[in-house]
């Protein structure tokens, strides 16, 4: 099977910038032709497919390092497969889903068969992430080694935060030895127990805040524990700008971390809540607008290495109900995208710096491959940046549709997405 | 005027002249309670239902009262005895009462904003009795009802409202409804109270208790909790008293006829002392009063009772 994926801008950072052809020949990228002359063809074979990628960007296939699918046990709101559906129409080729599964994925049974029902939907790619406490219970140790053999990819305690700094510790040593990234969702729990961003509107809504610091006193502990191991940490959904300021300080100090934010966090601001909507429910909340800009800043001055979902699929069942009972999360698989491409248009970052934040750095902190170049597995992502469309959350491949963003204007989408080689999604 | 608001949701969304229209009804349907036979036909046929989905006991009978003072016929369900038990959701409850066709829904809850979601998804005029720690709009209403009793006139009054503003959905209401008006706010308490951010509903924030009764024309005081202790919010209720409590000298710095209010119940002895309780200025059984009468016209209003009920 050979694709030709003709005319494209093709844009691989610190790689290629152009225009010209890709030639993919069983999964694997065979030949990259700068600028081809009109009309030369490829060697013809019978079982080809050309693609005219006039006017498309062609980039290395998109990562989204965190989200929800919900599969085991509430399948309800996600399945791996209609996550995995919204993921390669949101342009994503792989993604990495959290462990807060039921059960939860802390052993090998559940990794392996989070990878063994993603291979048979024939979508993306799933690195599966096991949990850093076994139950998520915060006091002993996963099985690492099995969980690594079960070819999960990194471990995390994500939506339950790790209150005991001993254990964060020996996790990031173990983890290290075996050669598992560990994720941190940084949350002091006993500071945290509120409904939305601590602030001006909260009090007005009667809500109990969760302020800044239930964040970024983790952050800070995490870069610490970094610091002493000499492991490096990656620090998921960073939502306030004392988090970037702390990032920032210690990898001028050579502290080993990376970290990511989500599309909401550069996106809205606690306003979003506005007469106690539920959609703009989540954990960490949104924040101020002085919030938003420094997450901003730091996506464009490389703080922030990451644009990851959250994706946190919620059925009406938990999210239709009083402010303070509602589930936390927003669906992003979808979204990411187009909002990314906003910062691109708001010049935040160049379009080679968001093609970084969500294909290259994912795959570099990972330890996968991004790259348009012969002898790489095709994975690429075809993006139409002129697309215009109006995003129906009711409408899209994910079961649930709990995003603030619907019926927003968006401009620019994935038009295409291939998997080794495979044309998973093409938008229609 | 004409009324034509559908809910009673919060203090924010009822205009100047809102307010006034209900304190002006409230005041002439007062001397109905003060009848050998307190009942008026007004509401006759007319069904209310007192949906509580957190316990109280005088807000309810408050409203339970005025309800048949206009010969409403008032129906009280609580979380305890309606499908809430059994795991039926808010919105679904709430589809079920409209289906039997009540004239207005008065709905206490503990979560802030969920008279928001169930006016989303009902038609049925809500007034809301107390959402969480947002807003308590009827007792706001009955307290300004209270003060322009006496004081005739909201405008320019100094009020301290001292206490837990940050669990506090009175002071929340009584600082949007006074400033509204008006007077001027300064609330006071342990700064572990005092939640971020309130000056931007139009309040001063006074730490020193002193310094925030001095010269005040009326002083709310707001019931402690003792739960609050365990979350590190004060060290005892002794300590509380000693610092926050209005007793007889500090009272003694406000205006000599300052008004002395407290939405009750009282903690005699912790937030206010006995002999203030029981102070000649003390208004606080008098707003007990003015709730049913200000509850009566809020119900007049929202249903659409026939006119005139103040000629009964
Ligand atoms: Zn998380």
């Amino acid at each position: 099977m050979q694709l030709i994926i003709k005319n494209g801008h093709i844009l691989d950072p610190g790689n290629i910038d152009g225009t010209g052809d890709i030639i993919v020949d069983d999964g694997v990228i065979s030949a990259v032709k700068r600028n081809a002359a009109p009309g030369a063809q490829a060697e013809k074979k019978s079982d080809v497919r050309v693609i005219d990628a006039t006017g498309w960007v062609v980039v290395p296939g998109l990562i989204d390092m965190h989200v929800h699918l919900r599969d085991p046990g509430q399948e309800y709101k996600e399945s791996i497969e209609t996550g995995l559906r919204a993921a390669v129409a949101g342009g994503f080729t792989a993604v990495c889903c959290m462990p807060n599964t039921c059960p939860v994925n802390d052993n090998r049974q559940i990794t392996e068969y989070i990878i063994h029902t993603a291979e048979k939907c024939h979508l993306a790619r799933v690195y599966p992430v096991g949990t850093i406490s076994r139950g998520l219970a915060g006091k002993e140790l996963s099985d690492y080694g099995e969980l690594k053999a079960a070819g999960a990819i990194a471990v995390s305690d994500d939506g339950m935060p790790v209150a005991d700094s001993q254990l964060m510790r020996r996790a990031l040593e173990y983890a290290g030895g075996v050669g598992l990234k560990v994720i941190s969702h940084c949350e002091d729990p006993y500071l945290s127990d509120g409904a939305m961003n601590e602030g001006a509107m909260a009090t007005r809504m009667g809500l109990a805040g969760i302020p800044n610091a239930a964040e970024s006193i983790i952050v800070m502990r995490e870069l610490a524990l970094a610091e002493l191991t000499g492991i490096p940490v990656h620090i998921a959904h960073v939502s306030t700008r004392q988090s970037v300021h702390a990032i920032r300080d210690a990898k001028q100090r050579g502290v080993p971390a990376t970290a990511e934010t989500a599309p909401h966090y550069f996106t809205l601001t606690e306003q979003a809540v506005g007469e106690y909507d539920t959609r703009a429910k989540m954990n960490p909340p949104l924040r101020s607008e002085k919030d938003r800009a420094a997450v901003r800043r730091g996506l464009s001055d490389g703080v922030l290495d990451v644009i990851a979902t959250d994706h946190a699929p919620h059925s009406i069942l938990e999210k239709e109900v009083e402010f303070d009972r509602a589930a936390n999360g927003i669906i992003g698989l979808e979204t990411a995208l187009s909002l990314g491409l906003r910062l691109v248009t708001e010049k935040v970052l160049s379009l080679e710096g968001l093609i970084e934040k969500m294909a290259k750095n994912p795959a570099r902190i990972l330890g996968l491959t991004r790259e348009i170049t012969p002898g790489a597995p095709a994975n690429l992502t075809l993006i139409d940046p002129d697309a215009l469309y109006t995003y129906d959350a009711e409408k899209g491949f994910s079961k649930s549709s709990n995003s603030p963003f619907h019926g927003w204007e968006m401009k620019g989408r994935a038009a295409m997405t291939v998997v080794d080689g495979c044309v998973v999604y093409e938008q229609n | 005027m004409a009324w034509n608001r559908k809910d009673i949701l919060d203090i924010d969304s009822l205009s100047v002249s809102e307010i006034t229209s209900i304190l002006d009804t409230a005041d002439g349907l007062k001397e109905i309670s003060q009848r050998s036979i307190k009942k008026v036909p007004t509401l006759r046929g007319k069904t209310v239902i007192l949906f509580f989905y957190e316990p109280s006991t005088r807000t309810r009978v408050s409203f339970d009262i005025a309800a048949k003072r206009l010969s409403a016929d008032s129906i009280s369900i609580s979380a305890a005895t309606s499908s809430v038990v059994k795991g039926e959701t808010l919105i679904d409850t709430a589809r079920n009462l409209e289906s039997m066709n009540p004239d207005v829904i008065v709905m206490r809850h503990s979560s802030s904003g969920a008279p928001y979601l169930l006016s989303r998804h009902i038609t049925t005029p809500i007034i809301n009795a107390g959402d969480g720690a947002h807003a308590h709009p009827t007792q706001a209403l009955l307290d300004m009802m209270t003060v322009r009793e006496y004081k005739k006139d909201l405008t320019g009054l100094e009020i301290a409202i001292v206490g837990d503003i940050a669990h506090s959905r009175v002071a929340r209401s009584d600082i949007a409804g006074f400033t509204k008006m008006g007077a001027r706010v300064r609330i006071s308490g342990p700064p572990t109270m005092i939640p971020a951010g309130i000056e931007s509903l139009g309040a001063d924030v006074v730490h020193d208790f002193d310094e925030a009764v001095t010269e005040a024309d009326v002083i709310m005081m707001l019931r402690i909790q003792k739960e609050r202790q365990q979350q590190y919010l004060f060290p005892s209720e002794r300590e509380y008293a000693g610092r926050y409590g209005l007793n007889m000298q500090r009272l003694a710095k406000a205006k000599p006829d300052a008004l002395i209010m407290h939405p009750g119940p009282l903690n005699r002895g912790v937030e206010i002392s006995p002999a203030v309780a029981d102070h000649v200025n003390s208004v606080i059984l008098t707003q007990v009063t003015n709730g049913v009468a200000l509850r009566m016209a809020l119900l007049y209003l929202v249903a659409g009772g026939m006119r005139n009920a103040v000629d009964y």
